[in-house]
């Protein structure tokens, strides 16, 4: 049995725990990182990266499809071909080059990767089961990095039709009839592509609306969208289980009980920690909830046991776990961080895209702020036209006193790149003024940005 | 400017690192040979660590209440002599404050690379009032037009040679590098807080980072930009303003008070609060509440201290509690034990060592009357008052507060009538006594005045069952309502 003793563990190869681990090896500290699986974590392998590229082919072949009947710029195609099998290699294709990245990066920096699945045995020693045999690290500082699962319903165990979001990232060929229990962002993301690629998609969700974590008004473009690609939506509704023949789903909504038939039953209701299976019971760590505590430096009560990620807390973004373990690292060297961003943005890669930074106008209000906003529909934004795709808006809430920018939501095709926009207004402490003040290129989506700022300041020209 | 780093000294004990407790001094103090620079705290007892040369105060190592590793470094000593106000230098081409500097060079992996992480800016530290002084930007009003100005203060030159950098990194990059805003005015700085409370102050990222990094905390500086944005020329005169006592605006009438005081747990409070809280999770506690009759005793006591009052220490309960705790233990060895429940090992000790449960000025500190079965009742007494002042005193060595195998906690006259006392782990008995009180009793056909105690004791039931713990009060019930069993030598 081998030993090796490190100053730096990674416990964990996904977007927190590789990022702390190269960022480490910067600092010139030496850093062992513990993977089982591949290296990228869930974002990299089975969730942002392979459903981004699948949601790529399938808008392409729906555009192309459509397009069968003409187009309103005039082009007019036959019948398009999916060859789905090369769409899958494509994507995984995608994936294995992150994959190598990754690995290169990790090497760069001089951070040795232990494969195998590791076991905390104290805030200071991990046992990893290697193809080789068993491994002993102990490390002066231990970043947990150990993600999330997504969560399995009682009723409808993975295994089979029933699938996650990372049995629908690997199906073989496209389903003819899907399932999809949750209309969340992942449900959503992954039942409008298949619905795309053919698929008849139905949608099951037990609240009133579709995507209930963002606002109304930024759902409707998406809830019309999906109708339109013929998804049916069942709100109010709960899945109970497969029927007796086990070829379609229950579902009761109010008193009526249907079978949905479907060859792939989606479950997609959220994400939980991984908390079981790396030892973390015998840490005895201060939880909150079903996640690991942390405070602003990702310290948990352990001395010099950090954590960072999906384990720690919503939100569950790989961009947060990113940022989380950049800092962890600073800190494990010496320097003086805190975690203390202005905001988190968030993106559905629904059609239409959805960004959300920092607060909404009804969370501002509930902070107790006065506020004003200005919202500025994709409809009077001449570059939205020219790509056909005019539903959505872009809208900024602002404190009323000093116009400062509390937050930033839009929905509309393709507006995922204006996250960075929004994000840095916020990071910089913006003011209306600011952001109305910044030359937009034209035509750009982005113009819309600051339209929308001008128009909370009761100055916006093209509306 | 040359820098003299102060480490944490060896100080005894075996011990491989204290934690401060408080700090003496902060950064931009000019400190003199043997000035006291931070108590730090072993085990228990408090060391003053005194400055070796004179010099400036450059960095804290950690906050207070941080652990430090023997050997790390305590304070970053500026010796160049140079004044503590952080003035705009030119030599690299760049304006850097001297924290800032402190910081890169930190970043170059000179000494402070093995330093605790420390100072967040967003933390409280003792207030460094700001005040008028010459400076920056008029705060409030600002449209367009100061966009246009903020814009043009970015054109300065912002890249400058490499410095001691080796690492790259988009974030490293910007340290430092970002000149403070050209041309100041002679607007003061509003006086007051720097915001209204609770709210939280608006920075960019490179000015949030430079401020954690020169240890400030953010909500105590002004923001003159829009919004009340803070920049970096805020950081610098927030620098330069030194400690100059704020003018507070007077208020007229009563004002709602939404003050908030955050009182850091450290020392001995944070100590206190690990053990307790050990205790209780990893303790199953149970409690056992039985009414002694104390007449007997109490007489007993009162006749001793009249006799004796001229020539011996006064005889509280606690010595007689003792002598019983002496009498009882050998039949209940389980009692007198501690619980090494990492080892799961139980360790019955011969020898009573009693812990008592004492009040001080700081907090609940827990003497121990050593070997009590070699002593007589006076010799308790005298032991018992010594540890107790000595513990108040804050004068109580380490081995005078360690050791105990059971412990007895009382309040006097505090005592209520039931309490449910935390066992001292790893102990796995703790007897709580409660307040005497007469009450009318029924004794031989009539109602008696008798003077009646409870004793209120917890024990570990991993390891002690509920009738061995009824058992071991009622043989010290037994003793102590007939006193003169304590001293029979059988």
């Amino acid at each position: 049995m081998g030993e090796i003793t490190t100053k730096v563990l990674v416990l964990g190869g996904g977007p927190g725990g590789y990022v702390a681990a190269i960022r480490a090896g910067h600092h010139g500290l030496d850093v062992v990182l513990v993977e089982e699986q591949r290296l990228g974590g869930t974002c990299l392998n089975v969730g942002c990266i392979p459903s981004k590229a699948l949601i790529h082919a399938a808008e392409a072949y729906h555009h192309a499809v459509g397009q069968q009947s003409g187009s309103v710029f005039g082009l007019t195609v036959e019948k398009p071909v999916m060859d789905f099998t090369k769409t899958v290699a494509w994507k995984d294709g995608i994936v294995t080059r992150l994959n190598t990245g990754v690995a290169a990066l990790l090497k760069r920096s001089n951070v040795k990767i232990l494969r195998g699945r590791g076991t905390m045995v104290d805030g200071k020693t991990c046992e990893v089961e290697t193809d080789t045999g068993p491994e002993t690290v102990r490390a002066e500082h231990v970043i947990l990095a150990t993600g999330s699962v997504s969560t399995e319903l009682p009723f409808l165990p993975f295994g089979g039709r029933v699938i996650s979001s990372t049995g629908a990232l690997s199906l073989p060929e496209v389903p003819a009839t899907m399932a999809v229990v949750g209309a969340g962002y992942i449900g959503l993301e992954l039942g409008t592509a298949f619905a795309k690629l053919g698929a008849k998609v139905t949608v099951v969700e037990t609240a009133d609306r579709i995507l209930p974590n963002y606002d109304a008004e930024l759902t409707r473009p998406v809830a019309r969208h999906v109708a339109n690609l013929g998804i049916e939506v069942l709100l109010g509704a709960r899945a109970t289980g497969l029927s007796a023949s086990g070829d379609a789903l229950v579902v009761e909504t109010g008193n009526e009980t249907r079978e949905i038939p479907a060859d792939a039953v989606l479950v997609a209701v959220g994400r939980k920690p991984r908390t079981a299976g790396w030892g973390l019971e015998r840490l005895d760590l201060d939880m909150s909830g079903p996640f690991i505590r942390i405070d602003e430096r990702c310290a948990t009560s352990m001395r010099n046991v950090w954590a960072v990620g999906d384990v720690t807390g919503d939100p569950m973004l790989a961009h947060r776990a990113m940022a989380q373990g950049e800092m962890v690292a600073d800190i494990v060297s010496g320097l003086p961080r805190a975690f203390h961003k202005v905001a988190i943005p968030a993106v559905c890669f629904t059609d239409p895209e959805i960004v959300s930074a920092g607060l909404s106008p009804d969370d501002a209000k509930a902070a107790g702020y006065e506020i004003r906003t200005g919202v500025f529909p994709f409809g009077a934004n001449g570059r939205a036209m020219t790509l056909a795709a005019g539903d959505g808006f872009v809208r900024v809430t602002a404190r009323a006193d000093n116009h400062l920018v509390l937050g930033i939501q839009a929905v509309g095709a393709g507006i995922s790149e204006l996250s960075a926009s929004f994000g840095l207004a916020l990071e910089m402490g913006a003011r209306l003024e600011d952001v109305a003040g910044t030359i937009h290129a034209h035509p750009t989506l982005g113009e819309a940005f600051q339209e929308a700022n001008l128009k909370a300041m009761g100055e916006a020209i093209h509306i | 400017m040359a820098f003299r780093s102060v480490k944490l000294p060896d100080i005894g004990e075996g011990v491989a690192e204290a934690e401060v407790v408080a700090w003496h001094v902060k950064v931009g103090d000019a400190v003199r040979e043997d000035q006291p620079l931070a108590d730090v705290m072993t085990d228990k007892a408090t060391v003053e660590i005194p400055s070796p040369v004179h010099g400036t105060v450059a960095a804290l190592g950690v906050e207070a209440g941080q652990m430090l590793a023997v050997g790390g470094e305590l304070v970053r000593l500026d010796i160049g002599g140079e004044a503590s106000a952080p003035e705009p230098r030119a030599t690299t081409g760049v304006d850097v404050s001297a924290d800032v500097e402190a910081a890169e060079n930190a970043e170059a992996g000179q000494p402070v690379s093995e330093l605790e992480p420390a100072a967040d800016g967003l933390e409280p530290r003792p207030p460094i009032p700001t005040s008028p002084a010459p400076h920056a930007e008029v705060p409030g009003e600002a449209g367009p037009r100061s966009t246009q100005n903020r814009g043009a203060s970015f054109e300065a030159p912002l890249r400058s040679a490499p410095q001691s950098l080796p690492r790259t990194g988009s974030g490293d990059e910007e340290r430092g590098r970002l000149q403070p805003a050209a041309g100041r005015r002679s607007n003061p700085l509003p006086s007051g807080p720097p915001r209204p409370a609770g709210e939280k102050p608006v920075a960019s990222p490179a000015v949030r980072k430079r401020a954690l990094e020169a240890g400030i905390d953010l909500r105590q500086v002004h923001g003159t930009g829009p919004a009340g944005r803070i920049g970096h020329e805020d950081i610098d005169a927030y620098l330069s303003a030194g400690d100059e006592p704020a003018t507070a605006t007077p208020v007229i009438g009563r004002q709602p008070n939404t003050a908030v005081e955050e009182i850091k747990v450290i020392g001995l409070r944070r100590r206190i609060a690990q053990k307790m809280a050990d205790a209780k999770r990893k303790i199953a506690h149970f409690s056992y509440v039985e009414e002694v009759d104390v007449t007997a005793l109490e007489e007993l006591r009162a006749a001793l201290n009249t006799r004796y009052a001229a020539t011996r220490p006064k005889l509280t309960l606690i010595p007689f509690l003792v002598q019983a705790l002496v009498r009882t233990v050998p039949d209940f060895p389980q009692m007198n034990a501690l619980y090494d429940d990492d080892a799961e090992v139980i360790h019955r000790h011969a020898g009573v060592h009693v812990g008592i449960a004492t009040q001080t000025p700081n907090g609940l500190m827990v003497p121990v009357l050593r070997h009590a079965e070699a002593r007589d009742l006076w010799d308790s007494a005298a032991e018992v008052k010594r540890l107790a002042d000595a513990a108040r005193g804050g004068i109580a060595a380490r081995d005078e507060l360690t050791g105990s195998t059971i412990t007895i906690t009382s309040l006097g006259a505090l005592g209520g009538i039931v309490s449910t006392p935390v066992i001292n782990r790893p102990e796995v008995a703790i007897i709580g006594v409660n307040k005497q009180m007469m009450r009318p009793v029924w004794r031989d056909g009539a109602f008696a005045p008798r003077l009646i105690m409870n004793l209120s004791s917890s024990f570990d039931h991993r390891v002690v069952d509920g009738y061995d713990a009824a058992m071991f009060v009622q043989a010290i019930r037994a003793l102590i309502e007939t006193p003169a069993l304590l001293f029979m030598d059988s």
